[in-house]
Parts: structure tokens; C-alpha cells; sequence
């Protein structure tokens, strides 16, 4: 087991509300600097700039771990994250069949940009897509767990959608094994009121690269590869 | 007014009603639970969009007389064994949040 520093929720320039320059080499070069060894992007309802993410972070020597943050018809935010990007790729598939499509106002969302390995622009994504996906809570956790992904309610300690603050507890059911804080300082305190799981993330949530903090909180982790490391990190999340 | 006075007055669909007998004193809409279950009081109509199962527990805790969800959503299985557990009225409106919400005000007054 090595302890590793870790972030991760991160959002690239796909997502309409992280800013352009939050590009997947600029986003691996920070984190590098920043001391992190385990990074994940995050982006709202899509997994589209995993593969230039995935390049970035090889080349710069970070372990890349492909996510999303899904918003279910709640409004609740939830990390998805997957052992490989293949199985993010394919979790993205099944999302997007279930995605409410409203056309992206670029001038009042900002742009949704699709990169290659080279930060060049090879797309961008024309519906908005942080907005409610049409999966419930329950529906979505099974489908992230049928893909063989790690699920968990985002910034918990958060009044836009964090769980708490739509629920108004940290339900029994759906069963988390993880829950993410945005400020430490608060999980003490959330665990005298609520059910908080047991295992504990604090993640950034960055969407400006002066966002990504420097490296702070470690996970110890087995394996020796970067796909061994994902696995035992996806078990721990998972709760397996 | 009772629930099924309330329901026949402003055309509410009963999905589930254990006690339609029950007196309505006042009403609260929203769909952040967190904020509802503070706010809420006893015996008012709840309005709601929200749909997760968490509904019937605020509905329980704030001792309101009924639930109305509202523009027509899907009620899920498990919120309606919930509400069977737990015997919290249920009632649906076809009209949007706020339509809804004027027609309970009404008949309120």
C-alpha cells in the first residue's frame, strides 16, 4: 500500500461552467505542480475530454482516473468514477440517451469544448450539460454500479446540490460507501448530524485552474501500475 | 376543509388517501427537502415536485395532512409503500407548481 494525493473532482473547459483555459494538459500540468499523484476529471453529464485527460496526465507522469458528476432528476450531484476510461466511455453512452436536451446558450453558460491530447478544439457539446438528467437517485446509482463504476454524492457540505441540502439527510438507501466534502473542516460536525459513510473524499470541485489546491489529503491504495492503483481505488470507493 | 374537500375543490387526483378526513390548516411548497422540513407545519398541504422517497419522511416529520405533487409527475413505487407505511396522504395535481399552489390558496382563504 502507498498513500497517494489525490483530487478528485475536476472540471475542464467541457463543462460550460469551468473556464476555457481548464484544458486537459493545462489542468495535468497544475495538478503535477500541485503535488497531486491521482487526479480525476469530473465534468457535468459527460465524459468527452477523458481521452485528452488520460494523454495529458501519462505524459506528466499523474495517474488519471476517467469520472463524470451526474446530476440525477433530483438535482443531486454525484461523482462517477470508472477503473478504466473505456468503462467511462461507455457509462457516457448510456448517460446521454438519458440527458434533458436544452440547446447550450454559450453567451449565458459559457462554452462546452471538446479537446484532443494536443488541447486542440475538436468539438464542442451543443446541449447544456450540468442540467437534471432524467435518472432518479436510485436508477442512477445502478447504473454506474452496472458499468462497474464508484458512486457518490458530491460537496456534501454544499447547499446546491448536495445531497443534504435536496434530501435533507444523507439517505438510508440508496447505501453510499463514500460521500465528498469540499471543506474538511465541516466533516466532524456533518457526522454528529447525519449518516455521513464511512469513507470520506475532499475534493476540489475545481473549475478555474487557481481552483486545484495544493496536494492535502492522501489515499492509501495498492498496486503498482496506474490501472492497479484505479482498481484498488474504485474497490475503496465502492465499498467492496 | 378536509383533504377531500381540498381535492375535489381544486381537482387533485387522490393517489393514496388513508385519512381524506383530515383537516388542511395551511400550505408550504417547495422541493428542497432540507429547507421544507424546517418550514413546514402541521396539518399544511405540502406541494411538491420531488419525487424520491425522502418526501414521505419530511411529510411524516412535519405532520402535514397531505402531499400534493404537482404537473402531473410520476409517483414511484417506493414512495407510495412508504406513504402506506407511514399513512401520509397523497394527492397529485395536473397543473404546474405555481397554478397548483394559487388553486390551494384559494381555497385557503
Amino acid at each position: 500500500m502507498k498513500e497517494y494525493y489525490y483530487d478528485l473532482h475536476i472540471h475542464s473547459c467541457l463543462s460550460p461552467c469551468g473556464d476555457n483555459d481548464m484544458t486537459p494538459n493545462n489542468i495535468a500540468g497544475m495538478a503535477a505542480l500541485a503535488g497531486l499523484e491521482l487526479a480525476a476529471l469530473t465534468d457535468h453529464n459527460s465524459t468527452k475530454n477523458c481521452p485528452a485527460f488520460f494523454s495529458a496526465c501519462e505524459r506528466l507522469g499523474v495517474i488519471p482516473v476517467a469520472g463524470m458528476e451526474l446530476t440525477t432528476a433530483e438535482d443531486i450531484h454525484l461523482v462517477c468514477l470508472f477503473e478504466s476510461l473505456e468503462g467511462a466511455l461507455a457509462f457516457d453512452e448510456a448517460v446521454t440517451a438519458r440527458r434533458i436536451l436544452i440547446p447550450n446558450r454559450t453567451d449565458i453558460f459559457g462554452d462546452q469544448l471538446i479537446l484532443d491530447a494536443q488541447d486542440c478544439i475538436v468539438g464542442a457539446e451543443a446541449h447544456l450539460l450540468p442540467n437534471a438528467t432524467e435518472l432518479s437517485l436510485e436508477e442512477a446509482v445502478g447504473v454506474v454500479r452496472s458499468f462497474g463504476g464508484a458512486v457518490y454524492p458530491a460537496h456534501v457540505d454544499r447547499e446546491a446540490n448536495g445531497i443534504i441540502a435536496v434530501l435533507g439527510t444523507m439517505p438510508e438507501y440508496p447505501a453510499f460507501s463514500a460521500a465528498e466534502f469540499h471543506d474538511g473542516d465541516k466533516i466532524a460536525a456533518y457526522r454528529e448530524q447525519y449518516p455521513i459513510p464511512p469513507q470520506t473524499l475532499v475534493c476540489s470541485d475545481a473549475h478555474y485552474l487557481t481552483d486545484i489546491p495544493d496536494a492535502a489529503h492522501r489515499l492509501a491504495l495498492a498496486g503498482d501500475t496506474p490501472a492497479q492503483v484505479r482498481k484498488s481505488l474504485i474497490r475503496l470507493l465502492r465499498g467492496d | 376543509m378536509t383533504v377531500n374537500e381540498l381535492a375535489l375543490a381544486c381537482g387533485f387526483e387522490a393517489v393514496y388517501l388513508p385519512d381524506g378526513e383530515r383537516e388542511v390548516g395551511g400550505a408550504y411548497a417547495g422541493d428542497l427537502l432540507s429547507w421544507v422540513m424546517g418550514r413546514a407545519s402541521a396539518d399544511d398541504v405540502f406541494i411538491t415536485i420531488m419525487t424520491n422517497i425522502n418526501v414521505v419522511a419530511v411529510a411524516s416529520l412535519a405532520d402535514v395532512a397531505c402531499v400534493v405533487f404537482a404537473e402531473d409527475v410520476t409517483v414511484p413505487q417506493d414512495v407510495l409503500d412508504a406513504a402506506g407505511r407511514k399513512e401520509i396522504n397523497l394527492l397529485k395535481s395536473h397543473v404546474p407548481m405555481f397554478e397548483t399552489c394559487v388553486a390551494v390558496g384559494r381555497c385557503l382563504k
